[in-house]
Order: C-alpha cells, then structure tokens, then sequence
C-alpha cells in the first residue's frame, strides 16, 4: 500500500509541475483532469471515500468542463 | 456536435448517471456521499446533454426559468426545515427533538430531517451546475 501511495503521489507532482510549465492550455486541462482523477484514487486509498466522490465528480467533470467553455471564449495557445 | 456514436453512448450513459447520482443523494446518510456530490453528478449529467445535442435542445430539456426555480426552491426547502426546527424546539435546524422519526439506524428511512436536507442540497446543486454552464455559454465575448 506504501508503494502505491508513493507511485501516486510521484503521478501529482509530475502532474502539478506539467501544468505549469506547458503552453497549450488545452493540454493543461486535461492534465488537471488527470491530477483530478488521480488524487480522487489517493483520497479512497487515505479511506475518505466521501471526498472521493466530489473531488472526481467536481475536479475531474465540472471545473474541466467550465475551463473546456472558457478556453472556447478565448485563446487556446499562451502567448 | 453531430457525431452518431456520441449521441447515442450519451443517450445510454445519461439514465444511469442520473439514477446513480440520486442513489448517491438518498444514502447521504449512511454512505459515503451525500447533497453536494450526488447534486454534482446529476448537473454534470445535464452538462454532458446540453453538450451533445445543442443548447436550444438542452434549453428545451431544463430551461434557465425551471433552473432559477430549481434552485430558489432548493434553498428555501432547507431553510423552511429549519425553521420547523426553530419553532417547534429552541435552535434552528433541531433533528429528533423537533419530532422527525428517528427510524432504525443503518437503514434509509432513519437520520430524521437530514434526508429532506439533502434532497434540497442536490437540488439546489444540480441547478447551480448548469446554469454556471449556460451563462458562460450564452454569454457573447
């Protein structure tokens, strides 16, 4: 379980550090859908099966989806 | 978006998302989950509609009046039971001492008022979650 734990976590800060430095925001949406998903699996593993479920039902589908209609308002590629 | 297989998985998928997402509201009380997440499920369900099929379709589905009621309607249903709270015992949103049925615990029907709650919560949140969506949609940059 610590393996699992430690391969998780390694996943988010990957996650986190690809965010900040990629250029298409597209990208960077999905990777924060990514991070979303993956931290919903270590809130189960940490046995909050309540956070769980809102963090993959708001992080990893709504806040993706209202980026997804902002970046169509707007400019997908940073300049 | 006019793409066949994408209607018709959506067309499969939204029933038992919806039914899930209800599930998830009911058994709040004695699972994982509650108002928030389960209301959260279900407006992620109407996104994906509205996504699909268009937004006059999905206005015709819930349209942003039915959604002001939905979630107008949400708040004040909590706020009325808590107020029973308030007038028959001392404090707002008092449970089994303002005469709600405590019922057997671990089953659905017990926990008093808090199922009531979180009905209105999901409610309130399902709405909330589309209309977010509609009016950054519907709004001309």
């Amino acid at each position: 379980m610590v393996i699992l734990n430690i391969v998780i976590v390694v996943f988010l800060i990957v996650c986190a550090l690809a965010i900040g430095r990629i250029k298409d925001l597209l990208g960077a949406v999905i990777l924060f859908s990514a991070y979303s998903l993956m931290m919903s699996v270590l809130w189960l593993v940490l046995k909050t099966p309540d956070v769980a479920i809102t963090e993959a039902a708001i992080g990893a589908g709504v806040t993706s989806i209202l980026f997804f209609a902002v970046i169509s308002k707007t400019k997908r590629y940073e300049k | 978006m006019n793409d066949i297989i994408v209607k018709n998985i959506t067309r499969i998928i939204i029933p038992f998302a919806q039914v899930y997402g209800i599930f998830i509201i009911l058994n709040g009380h004695v699972s994982p989950g509650g108002g928030f997440a389960g209301g959260a499920i279900i407006g992620t369900t109407l996104i994906l509609y509205t996504l699909v099929f268009g937004r006059e379709k999905g206005k015709k589905k819930f349209s942003h009046k039915a959604s002001e009621i939905a979630e107008s309607g949400g708040i004040i249903w909590f706020v009325t039971i808590g107020l029973v709270g308030l007038v028959v015992a001392d404090r707002f949103l008092t449970n089994i001492n303002a005469g709600f049925p405590e019922g057997i615990i671990g089953e659905i029907l017990s926990g008093g008022m808090i199922p009531l709650l979180m009905i209105g919560i999901g409610v309130k949140v399902a709405s909330t979650m589309i209309s977010l969506f509609n009016l950054l949609i519907d709004e001309g940059v």
